[in-house]
């Protein structure tokens, strides 16, 4: 039986009331929930804070470079598809650095998890506008306040047919454990944007100005209808929706890869003795 | 025996059809064969040509003079008549050129109309070009017959049939017309093997275990990425081609952490994106193999043309201090030994390794009896299944003798396998530790480096033992290079050093004193700065003062070199 205790990692160095902790609460929750061990689960994750992430439960990890957290896991996904991979980044990281990236990852679904931890700042620089931060805030390097609408992760998402779109808040535990585990569940590529208070550097979305804002989708929802899904990501402002917006079965990358219908890439042995008959094909 | 025959023409005309299919017929005659291609950035148009230089012994380079000129556009006679031999022949077809010269060595054969008589459709024209070439050589055409037949059986009875009609009915009226053709071609000996530097890289690779490979394209690599995408069904082999060489070097080290072999291959532009990735390869001591198949820069530079000028990037590329792998093979035979090599010493000591190739070598088709894979090496140096289970404790950077640890498998075993980007622990995890980061950079570099230079060959020295007249070069210029001490031969006590495993230098450095010791030394590169030269005296502090350059993106041919040799010797009095 698996336990929190198997989750237990480094001392986080985040910040006091950093919204962090609740998604490290929430993610270790869902693990053992769905009994997922340490060693069969693989973090990558970028630069930032939520780059910090892995250290702090206990998994494989690979902690990468600022941006580049979804190539890294394309590559292990398709090396072993067996592993459960999860990709963690922030704003800055995903939507900033690793844009292009991002739009790519959505168009091929591998079966990963990606977790952006959503502040609508940069952390760990101290307070620069990230692509999230809304028109108008002023900060150290936007002295003039932010004249770029932000971005708006979800909308795109479903513009590209993401098959997993869900929008989780730190703030709302048990709800965000519950869709990590129907993200998990979920066969292709989930991203989940998680609202996430920064206590240090946004004085502007704080943890009052979500709570005020947020509800949960309910029941009534559908979210594999793609109009609706579309109308769900542009509601931002008075009213911020929770829950999965959309999701659809789309063939995953790798399923369509002939070579993996086998076996994980990493059992293949390298088929070396063959190399004489290639090599017959030069006379 | 020595022939050249030069196929001119627009893009999209056929040269490299005609060319590729000669090429194949020779070394199906067992002649050896050395062909260059020289091409515009663009599908159609233009002006390029196909050279195609055969003979009985070994050679490895063009020549300057051609025997037979293949003129499919006029433009082709304007720039190549002059380099023909004086029992130089021309065809050409004066429909298609709406021009006829009234000249003895031009044969003016209707490759069009008997393409539309004898194969049906005016795509044939190449075919009756090859029938009419091998018919001018005087060669047997049973070898071009099977060819033929081996091409085409998959796209149908009727299209062999009409190939063969058309290759024949250009053999004999070429057997015919041309009254002036002298040629004496060798008798037919065992078939040799032809092979570029790209597809040398590519077979390489397959045969040190390659299973994933990701690109974004880019010339002149994509010939690797083809060649591996070619072949990943019967490998098992994962191709993924990248949103930008940034996600393909990414993806490849990603791939590597999870246990496998895996590859990329760009040219400088993409090469300038991977370089984050590349210093992430050493941070993280993931195992990576990158083809940098050079071109002219800066930016886009001459996007089709060959120059040798990233030597000095490559070798710094990426920020902070891990070590590398450099090797610039300099023919195909010296790639596919070169490749196995790299994968073999990235994944042994954990550290990124470059294929240095340029546009010259990657499109080149060189000659060859075989390869042999007897001297191929495959080591899986990685822990796992059980070798990795029974471990009582496992730490992914643990400190050892050798600065190598142990490159577990994640989800093998209950083992976690940890790394960061960040400096970390010997367990992985980031840390701020003065004492650990002072002791992680002496393994990564202090421990590793001396152990890879043990592995390292020195360079080879070609010609006289004790020369006077000394040529360095790295790289491609190899066959360019050793031509022109063979011919220099007659006149002086001369020799080449030719560098192939770049960096880091070779343990073994007994091969300074032959620069020390000769009368005069001579630094050849295709670049504008001599790179290799401020490498040298860096790591041995034996300065070269003089140089031969070239950097207008064509290769340096024999003939010219040689004169320019000459030349530089003669300076001396």
């Amino acid at each position: 039986m698996l336990t929190l205790k198997d989750f237990k990692g480094q001392k986080p160095a985040w910040c006091p009331g950093c919204g962090n902790f609740s998604i490290l609460r929430a993610f270790n929750e869902a693990m053992v929930e769905l009994e997922l061990a340490p060693h069969e689960i693989i973090i990558v994750s970028g630069i930032g804070q939520a780059g910090k992430f892995p250290h702090y439960t206990r998994c494989n990890t690979f902690n990468g470079l600022h941006g580049r957290t979804l190539p890294v896991a394309t590559g292990i996904k398709l090396s072993n598809h067996q592993l459960k991979v999860f990709a963690i980044a922030g704003d800055g990281d995903c939507y900033g650095e690793g844009g292009n990236h991002l739009l790519h990852t959505i168009r091929r679904n591998p079966d990963f998890k990606l977790l952006v931890h959503n502040n609508q700042i940069y952390g760990l620089t101290k307070g620069q506008a990230s692509p999230t931060t809304l028109r108008g805030v002023l900060t150290k390097t936007q002295p003039f306040g932010v004249m770029s609408e932000p971005l708006n992760p979800l909308a795109l998402a479903v513009a590209l047919d993401c098959s997993f779109v869900a929008r989780g808040f730190a703030g709302e535990v048990t709800h965000l454990k519950w869709l990590i585990k129907e993200a998990v569940k979920h066969k292709g590529f989930a991203l989940i944007d998680i609202l996430q208070p920064c206590v240090s550097f946004n004085k502007v979305n704080t943890y009052q100005w979500y709570q005020k804002r947020v509800y949960q989708l309910d029941d009534s929802y559908n979210p594999e209808d793609r109009k609706l899904a579309f109308q769900k990501a542009l509601e931002w402002g008075d009213k911020i929706p929770l829950g999965i917006i959309y999701r659809i079965n789309r063939p995953t990358l790798e399923e369509q890869i002939p070579v993996l219908k086998k076996e994980p890439l990493v059992k293949q042995k390298p088929k070396i003795e063959k190399i004489k008959d290639l090599l017959n094909n030069f006379y | 025996m020595d022939y050249s025959i030069k196929i001119g023409g627009e893009a999209g005309q056929g040269i490299q059809t005609i060319g590729d299919a000669l090429a194949h017929i020779f070394t199906r005659a067992g002649f050896y064969v050395f062909s260059h291609q020289d091409y515009e950035s663009r599908i159609r148009g233009g002006h390029n040509f196909y050279q195609i230089r055969i003979s009985d012994r070994p050679i490895t380079a063009s020549r300057n003079r051609v025997h037979i000129l293949v003129a499919l556009d006029r433009e082709s006679i304007f720039l190549h008549e002059r380099e023909l031999v004086e029992e130089g022949q021309v065809l050409y077809d004066s429909s298609l050129l709406r021009e006829r010269f009234e000249k003895e060595n031009f044969l003016d054969l209707p490759l069009l109309k008997l393409a539309l008589e004898f194969g049906g459709d005016k795509i044939m024209v190449n075919t009756v070009a090859i029938g009419a070439i091998i018919g001018m050589l005087g060669m047997d055409p049973e070898i071009m017959f099977e060819l033929i037949k081996k091409t085409f059986i998959k796209k149908g009875i009727d299209l062999v049939e009409a190939n063969l009609k058309a290759a024949k009915a250009g053999y004999e009226l070429a057997r015919k017309e041309c009254l002036r053709c002298s040629f004496r071609l060798s008798e037919f000996t065992e078939p040799k093997m032809l092979i570029s530097g790209n597809e040398a890289i590519g077979l390489g690779a397959i045969a040190s275990g390659v299973k994933f490979y990701s690109a974004y394209p880019m010339t002149p690599s994509t010939g690797i990425f083809n060649f591996i995408a070619e072949q990943a069904k019967d490998f098992d082999i994962v191709v993924e081609q990248a949103e930008d060489e940034i996600s393909a070097i990414n993806m490849i080290i990603g791939a590597s952490f999870a246990g496998v072999r895996a590859m990329t291959g760009t040219s400088g532009g993409g090469f300038a994106l991977m370089v984050e990735g590349l210093s992430l390869a050493g941070m993280t001591e993931t195992p990576i193999v990158v083809a940098l198949a050079q071109r002219p820069g800066p930016a886009t530079g001459l996007p089709t043309r060959t120059e040798a000028a990233d030597l000095l990037f490559a070798l710094y590329a990426g920020h902070g201090e891990f070590p590398k792998i450099l090797f610039a093979p300099g023919n195909p035979e010296q790639a596919f030994y070169l490749t196995n090599k790299a994968f073999d010493l990235a994944e042994k000591f954990q550290v990124p390794a470059i294929i240095l190739t340029d546009q010259y070598l990657a499109d080149s088709q060189w000659s060859y009896q075989s390869f042999d894979l007897t001297k191929l090496k495959y080591v899986d140096y990685r822990l796992r299944g059980d070798s990795l289970k029974n471990l009582s404790g496992y730490k992914r950077h643990a400190f050892t003798d050798t600065g190598v640890s142990p490159l577990g498998i994640p989800g093998d075993s209950s083992h976690l396998i940890i790394t960061d980007s960040d400096e970390h622990d010997e367990e992985g995890h980031l840390i701020e530790d003065a004492e650990i980061r002072v002791k992680m950079v002496q393994k990564r570099l202090f421990q590793k480096i001396p152990l890879l230079k043990k592995e390292i060959e020195p360079p080879t020295l070609y010609g006289e033992k004790k020369p006077d007249l000394l040529l360095i070069c790295w790289g491609s210029l190899y066959g360019i290079v050793k031509e022109v001490v063979d011919e220099l031969s007659k006149d002086f006590k001369v020799a080449m050093l030719h560098f192939s495993e770049i960096f880091p230098f070779s343990e073994e450095v007994s091969w300074v004193n032959l620069i020390k010791e000769a009368k005069i030394v001579i630094n050849i590169e295709q670049n504008a700065t001599s790179q290799f030269a401020k490498l040298l005296q860096l790591e041995t502090g034996v300065r070269i003062k003089k140089h031969i350059n070239r950097f207008d993106g064509r290769p340096f041919t024999v003939d010219e070199l040689k004169e320019r040799v000459n030349y530089a010797y003669l300076e001396r009095f």
